[in-house]
């Protein structure tokens, strides 16, 4: 990262490889201080991408990660109003002032925070279906009013905040007109190779190639329920690669099937393709013109 | 050239509006594009399109509005990919697969000659790609969907050719458009009631007990509330109902989405419900689960939600053997069927997603309505429904 002109830029880092599309992405939600939403195929890195754009940028990071039952005001702060109450009938410390009860949340965390911090707010779609409406105002305008205290928390540095969804539900339009979108693509061949080479860089390439074209085959049989995704990807080639498997055997089948395949379905679906004797692909001009430019 | 953008994408559907227009304004002003049109075409995506299903869209325009700057295209190399492709029609889904079988012959030709018409206007280098949906069967059917290839080694991609290749028609799915709306519709079939586990703190009689405690802390819990609805969605399927597959299948994913419903079940049929019912849309033998069996299962405060044009055959659904279906014997008319269901429970509606226009000049429609409260299968007629499922009765 770099810091021109007081501008903050986001390159990527070492371990984390992105797309030309996701930097202009990233650095247009810095420079204008709105909320970036980024959907993408579950295990494309979206949550990574906060942690390494606040590793880049020197930022401390907040992460919220939401659940079916998150609601907007726990981001903010909770009134720790049992704690209060124990405190009263034993007499432990001052019960008068109620901000000792207060604690913010990820977002309040951030807001007051000295310096600007990366806010990540990991799967909003996991909520219900109003919780993005309700964060509206705040996100606007990085302040909020602690309704117990009168006491007003505003940002100093607006936080980056980067969203992640998964797709689940859609999210409400007033919502989206706020953020700047990225849609993560799936990774091409070309840069899959480099997002393989930070996790394993002593690869050999024809090995390399062998496992790829067997992943992007695998990725393009339509019966499959859960696709395999880069993640999975990785773990497989640790598994190869720990096992000492050579390329050739790599060709005639595929091993450690379990770290590609998640679901029961998928598994057996490709060894009934197997047991008929459905060959598999050795080389990129097998698969289709999309792999052979 | 900039606001030509903007119109265009206005004109195809996408929604943007000032806000967005403004935004990307903005990032310019602060020279976020570097003077390059690939940066460029970065940003205003970023900023013009908040959903993946619109980009197939805005590369369109995209390349219609900025075409020519950075030289012309060559097509000869796009078409032959196109041909060249094998694995075309392989890459059909399930319910593209739904929509071919659909069209008539002629629909199919005239379809054919539209897409043709649109290839020599792109050829031409104007190319009104706009709107027309990445569902035409010629769209998925004969060509591959991202093999498109602007010709050239792809390696320093250019805005144009990004923006050509079109890589996200597979994202463009019109029929995600209103799934919200049909989602907020939903959201209204709830009934809060108190029950399970006490384990949410009731503030109000904590305290009040502590005072009548003297003092002591008494913690008072009790059960987060819940929806208690449980939902029983029985579906017609083949037949008539083909054409409506989009209203119905945004029915279905908001359905099974909507995670605020206690239980929910969904089972099929064809035509009209007879002695049996089945659990995948498929009908097949193996799924059948007998009607009587419901009664068994689901007690009368089950909501039932059928969805189905309620248009067919009299006989089918006034006759004993009535079925259509000739590979089960189907002693009791449907209608008696029908009339059992709405006896057991408490409460059940029809969602027909034909036009309420028409409902009169079908026979057997006519004959359901007098069983069951009829809705449209709209936004509308959702709400309406569920405002039938759950709040004060309506006559049907």
């Amino acid at each position: 990262m770099s810091s021109q002109n007081g501008f903050y830029r986001f390159t990527g880092t070492d371990d984390y490889i992105v797309s030309p599309s996701l930097v202009d992405a990233v650095n247009c939600a810095i420079a204008l201080e709105r909320p970036l939403l980024i959907k993408g195929e579950p295990g494309t890195g979206k949550t990574l991408l906060a942690e390494n754009v606040a590793s880049a940028l020197g930022m401390p990071m907040e992460s919220w990660h939401i659940k079916s039952t998150s609601k907007a005001s726990e981001g903010l702060y909770v009134y720790d109003t049992v704690q209060r109450l124990n405190d009263a009938r034993f007499g432990d410390g001052d019960v008068s002032d109620i901000r000792r009860y207060i604690h913010y949340g990820p977002l309040g965390r951030s807001f007051s925070a000295e310096e600007r911090t990366v806010l990540l707010i990991d799967e909003i779609d996991k909520a219900d279906l109003e919780f993005p409406n309700d964060l509206l105002l705040e996100l606007d305008q990085m302040r909020f009013t602690v309704m117990e205290t009168g006491d007003e928390v505003a940002a100093r540095e607006r936080p980056v905040v980067i969203i992640t969804s998964n797709n689940e539900r859609e999210l409400p339009d007033a919502f989206l007109r706020r953020c700047v979108f990225h849609f993560i693509e799936f990774p091409e061949r070309e840069l899959m190779q480099k997002i393989v080479a930070v996790h394993h860089d002593n690869l050999d390439s024809k090995l390399l190639d062998q496992v790829l074209i067997k992943f992007y085959w695998l990725r393009e049989q339509n019966d499959l329920r859960k696709k395999p995704s880069t993640s999975e990807l990785i773990d497989w080639i640790s598994a190869l690669l720990k096992s000492g498997i050579s390329q050739d055997q790599l060709e005639s089948h595929i091993p450690f099937m379990a770290a590609l395949l998640k679901n029961e379905q998928d598994s057996e679906a490709l060894s009934r393709y197997d047991d008929r004797g459905g060959e598999l692909p050795t080389q990129w001009s097998d698969l289709g013109p999309r792999y052979n430019q | 050239m900039f606001l030509d953008l903007f119109y265009g994408l206005r004109k195809a559907g996408v929604p943007v509006a000032l806000q967005e227009w403004r935004m990307l304004l903005e990032s310019l002003e602060q020279g976020m594009h570097a003077c390059s049109l690939l940066h460029f075409y970065h940003l205003s995506r970023a900023c013009l399109v908040k959903s993946e299903v619109w980009f197939d869209a805005f590369d369109s325009v995209f390349a219609e509005v900025f075409e020519g700057v950075e030289g012309a295209l060559d097509i000869e190399n796009e078409v032959m990919e196109w041909l060249r492709d094998p694995k075309a029609a392989k890459q059909l889904t399930a319910e593209q697969l739904a929509e071919l079988e659909r069209l008539t012959h002629s629909e199919l030709m005239k379809r054919f000659l539209e897409t043709l018409a649109e290839q020599d206007e792109r050829h031409d280098g104007g190319g009104r790609w706009v709107g027309t949906g990445g569902r035409s069967p010629y769209g998925h059917g004969g060509v591959h969907p991202t093999g498109i290839r602007v010709g050239g080694p792809g390696r320093n991609r250019s805005a144009m050719k990004v923006a050509e290749e079109r890589r996200f028609r597979d994202y463009r799915t019109d029929q995600t458009l209103d799934l919200r709306q049909t989602r907020v519709a939903l959201r209204r079939l709830r009934n809060l009631t108190r029950s399970g586990n006490a384990s949410e703190l009731d503030l109000d009689e904590t305290i009040d007990e502590t005072c009548r405690n003297g003092g002591e802390i008494e913690l008072v819990f009790r059960p987060p509330k819940r929806n208690n609805v449980r939902l029983l969605l029985l579906m017609d399927v083949g037949g008539t109902m083909d054409p409506y597959y989009e209203p119905v299948s945004k029915l279905l994913t908001a359905l099974h989405e909507e995670r605020g419903i206690r239980d929910f079940r969904a089972y099929y049929f064809h035509n009209c419900i007879y002695e049996q019912v089945y659990k995948t849309a498929r009908l097949a033998a193996s799924d059948a689960v007998p009607t009587g069996e419901l009664f068994r299962m689901l007690n009368e405060r089950w909501k039932v939600l059928v969805v189905g044009d309620a248009a067919m055959h009299p006989a089918e659904l006034l006759q004993s053997y009535g079925n259509i279906d000739p590979r089960v014997v189907s002693e009791t008319p449907g209608i008696d069927w029908l009339h059992r269901i709405s006896a057991h429970f408490n409460r059940s509606v029809w969602l027909n997603p034909d036009d309420k226009r028409y409902w009169d000049q079908t026979q057997t429609t006519r004959v359901i309505r007098r069983t069951f409260p009829m809705f449209q299968l709209s936004v509308d007629g959702i709400s309406e429904a569920v405002q039938a499922l759950i709040g004060a009765r309506v006559q049907a």
